[in-house]
């Protein structure tokens, strides 16, 4: 939808929203056309940080394959990890001990409260708030401390491999994590006092950005935004993988489908990860973390095969299609954020700047993501 | 959304295209290349679905339930059939046959309204003429996801209103991921 | 001879007061990035000097020894004059502040006006900055100054014009001398013919707030929308007058606030009492730095507002409020005779 015409009228400005911008989450840039205060079209331009991540699944073995998926959503890097593990077990038949499914599980939902967190502090942050960052980036320390004791890293996790994972966790770890979920529950509610139920906050997000079902649905948005509109869709539930049908939790829907909608979508997935952690804390059993034969050269049947896990930000899907060597001939990934942020164009006509980035920021933008 | 009407639908707007397939196969004018044609289908790979067809799948393999190839310019007939059923299209790429010399375009969609429900539909074109039409007007989100496979295949959407590049620098002049891409 | 002593001791009180804003400008930033820092769980400047209070002294070594870059066509004499424009009021307005009954540059009859008048000028000093800047940024958060500011002005000047009902005079020291006796008769409370008391106190501290862009109405500076609003493209002491210029309108608020509402330099305990109940400066900067050190809190805690939730605030809530309490202090005075 090119704005040339609207261009040329002279009572409209272009304004930069450049690559280096406080409030974009990575390298976004926006082209707005503004009048005044108004966002009259905005376009995102994005490649800023593309890595063709798709061609370098054609050049790689499916083992060596792994470490690029912590790189593409830095944030919730055990998601994707566990995406990608899943689809080459299902292509090569290869089955997972249950104690490394637990451990799967329980270290993907402590990254999805971290991952929560940092948005929470960078969206209130956007919004003007200065503080609430550096009381998440708190508690999210000490899920990184947690979980580099296991994996080995902070961020761009690499840690689950074909049939288990490379690590055993022990005893401290999961003491740990419940330390954690039991300190993080006094946190939460102070967060809901001090942020969700400020007035100056509620008037920033209330009927910002509303996103119908239908917008939604043919945009292709998943995740908390589709969720915040009130959409009953988690792949948790309705497509389960791993051991999540074992587990007992709600999935947070609000039908408003404003900013505050989503903001409220994630703060309660965050008390919802934490009671999935607690549940398979108390069910792990003992046993090996690896499966016994795990070929080191995987060649699965040719043809193509699809798998869909629910990340932080909403469906990530790969599609893989193999002609029976060691290397994929095609990695597609299907990043939740691209399709999130393709609906922005439409949604944002007729905003406040201010509106505009307060919606952006609910969205919740990971920019490698979307450029891989 | 009714399972068994979107596959009675699908199913016959595949035997459409097998039926306009056969019409062309049997006006083209030399016989040999056309039954080669014909026959390729029975030399390709085995998981592969026949020419223009549905296919059911398992599931818990394939990560799909439901398989259709269709023609070139049948995906916007296909598109809307999905898009009546309320299903969402969650992604639209490429894949490149070299030693078919064709391009696959993959459509895949999901049902976010109930109990899952996953279709995947292809189309093949030629290489040396990638032209589809676009689903744009169907479904919104496929504007971006079709910029993208022209960024890395070249194929060339009917109708999209901006077909630039998305991913790749705007002075690009090379496709990455077709097969005889030899790096810069 | 007299003419030699009174240019002598204008002459000090001009030294002293531009030492005492530029010290106040110096060590409010100390007082806000510590303040902020333990809001937030963390520590501040501490490395620099004990409890890092030589950092401001730091600061203003580097910000003097940047380049002060001048942008290719930016409208130069504009450029230059903002910055300037935002500081000399602020000094200017120190003269007709009174800190106690003795120290005091000047005894004007119309003190408060010029106070109001001079503060007015800042306005104009960040549109300045912002238009010059040939910068879209600059532009759009100097039109929300703009509006801003216009908008803040008024309830601040209806509740001033109030106070100056009660009192009789525009004299700040006559302003101060109605509130002596103690906490129940300072201007905060009824007694004096307030009608709406702590109210208006609240009202004229947001106003006050509103006027000098702090948070959470710094819409003008808004971080993380307009990168830095009206001072994106000044750098070294372009920048470092702006930053100045806000600190010492936020005394000049702080110390108006006391001098209308808070009784100025008298205790808030009756003059009988010994020690605790006599009037001096200690008592006029004690409550000068309480009110600001609750701008610093404010400023760390809440979120930024909209722009039509700023503007409604004050022209639907604000003002109404201050006329009708204008009418009805007016009626109370007449009543208390």
């Amino acid at each position: 939808m090119s704005s040339q015409p609207l261009s040329q009228n002279q009572e409209y400005f272009e304004l930069n929203l450049g690559p280096q911008h406080p409030a974009t989450h990575g390298v976004l840039r926006v082209k707005l056309l503004m009048d005044g205060e108004y966002i009259v079209d905005a376009e995102p331009v994005l490649g800023y940080i593309h890595r063709m991540h798709e061609l370098m699944g054609e050049n790689r073995s499916w083992a060596q394959y792994l470490p690029n998926m912590g790189r593409l959503d830095y944030l919730s890097a055990l998601s994707y990890n566990l995406g990608y593990v899943e689809l080459v077990e299902k292509m090569a038949g290869i089955e997972v001990p249950e104690r490394a499914e637990y451990i799967r599980v329980i270290t993907t939902e402590m990254n999805r409260i971290s991952s929560h967190l940092l948005w929470f502090g960078a969206f209130v942050l956007d919004l003007g708030g200065f503080t609430p960052l550096l009381y998440a980036f708190d508690d999210r320390e000490q899920i990184l401390d947690l979980l580099e004791s296991v994996t080995g890293s902070r961020l761009t996790y690499c840690y689950y491999l074909f049939g288990g994972c490379y690590n055993d966790v022990e005893d401290d770890f999961l003491s740990g994590c419940l330390a954690f979920i039991k300190r993080m529950r006094t946190r939460l509610p102070m967060y809901h006092n001090l942020v969700t139920k400020n007035v100056i906050l509620r008037q920033r997000l209330e009927g910002v950005g509303p996103v119908s079902a239908e917008m939604c649905r043919k945009y292709g948005a998943t995740g908390p935004v589709l969720r915040g509109s009130g959409i009953h869709y988690d792949l948790r539930k309705n497509e389960p993988y791993s051991i999540y049908p074992e587990l007992d939790f709600d999935v947070p829907v609000y039908p408003e489908g404003d900013s505050m909608a989503r903001f409220m979508v994630r703060m309660d997935e965050m008390e919802q990860s934490m009671r999935i952690i607690e549940q398979a804390i108390a069910k792990i059993p003992e046993g090996p973390v690896m499966a016994e034969k795990v070929p080191k050269m995987i060649k699965p049947a040719a043809g193509d095969y699809y798998h869909a896990v629910e990340a932080a930000r909403g469906t990530f899907a790969i599609r893989a299609v193999s002609d029976g060597k060691n290397q994929a001939y095609r990695m597609k990934l299907r990043s939740p954020t691209f399709s999130n942020l393709s609906l922005f164009q439409e949604a944002s006509r007729g905003m406040l700047l201010a509106d505009g980035l307060a919606f952006m920021g609910s969205l919740d933008l990971v920019i490698p993501e979307i450029d891989r | 959304m009714n399972k068994e009407n979107v596959i009675q639908e699908l199913q016959a707007l595949a035997a459409e295209g097998m039926a306009e397939q056969r019409e062309e196969a049997s006006a083209a004018p030399v016989a040999e290349p056309a039954g080669e044609e014909e026959a390729k289908p029975k030399k390709a790979l085995p998981p592969e679905p026949r020419r223009n067809g549905v296919l059911e799948v398992e599931y818990a393999v394939r990560g799909v339930h439901l398989d259709v190839q269709i023609k070139g310019d049948q995906v916007v007939r296909a598109a809307q059939i999905l898009d009546e059923a309320g299903m969402t299209l969650e992604a639209i790429t490429g894949v490149d046959w070299m030693k078919d010399q064709e391009l696959e375009v993959v459509y895949d969609y999901s049902y976010t309204g109930g109990p899952c429900f996953r279709v995947v539909v292809r189309a093949r074109i030629p290489r040396h003429e990638p032209t589809i039409p676009t689903v744009s007007e169907v479904f919104a989100g496929a504007n971006w996801h079709e910029r993208e496979t022209f960024d890395f295949f070249g194929i060339h959407f009917e109708g999209h209103p901006q077909l630039e590049y998305l991913l790749l620098p705007e002075d690009c002049d090379f496709h990455p991921l077709l097969k005889d891409f030899k790096g810069c | 001879m007299d003419l030699g002593i009174n240019v002598f001791e204008v002459f000090i009180y001009l030294v002293g007061f531009i030492a005492f804003a530029a010290a106040n400008a110096a060590y409010l930033v100390w007082v806000e990035r510590k303040g902020a820092a333990h809001i937030q769980r963390r520590t501040g400047p501490k490395e620099v000097g004990p409890y890092g209070l030589l950092q401001p002294l730091a600061d203003g070594a580097k910000l003097m020894s940047k380049q002060f870059i001048i942008p290719e066509g930016v409208d130069r004499p504009l450029f230059l004059l903002a910055p300037i424009m935002t500081m000399v009021p602020a000094i200017m307005i120190f003269v007709t502040i009174p800190f106690s009954e003795t120290i005091l540059a000047r005894d004007f009859n119309i003190g408060l006006l010029m106070i109001l008048a001079f503060a007015s000028v800042n306005v104009l000093a960040l549109l300045m900055g912002g238009w010059a800047s040939r910068n879209k940024y600059a532009v759009i958060s100097a039109a929300r100054v703009v509006s801003q500011n216009i908008a803040y002005e008024i309830p601040m000047l209806i509740i001033a014009i109030t106070i100056v009902l009660i009192t009789g005079s525009m004299n700040l020291t006559e302003i101060v001398a109605g509130q002596a006796g103690g906490i129940l008769h300072w201007n905060l409370l009824p007694t004096n013919g307030n009608f709406l008391g702590p109210i208006t106190f609240i009202i004229f501290f947001i106003c006050s707030m509103a006027e000098t862009n702090r948070a959470p109405f710094d819409l003008g500076e808004a971080e993380s929308e307009l990168i830095a609003g009206f001072h994106t493209e000044y750098s070294s002491m372009g920048f470092g007058l702006f930053f100045m210029g806000e600190y010492a309108n936020i005394v000049i608020a702080a110390a108006l606030t006391t001098i209308l509402f808070l009784g100025g330099w008298y205790s808030p305990l009756p003059e009988t009492i010994p020690y605790a109940g006599a009037s001096s400066v200690a008592w006029f900067l004690v409550k000068m730095y309480l009110l600001i050190w609750m701008v610093v809190l404010i400023r760390w805690t809440y979120p930024r507002v909209t722009l039509w939730s700023l503007l409604n605030l004050s022209w639907k809530i604000l003002i109404p409020f201050s006329l009708f309490n204008l009418l009805a202090s007016a009626g109370l005075v007449k009543f208390l005779g």
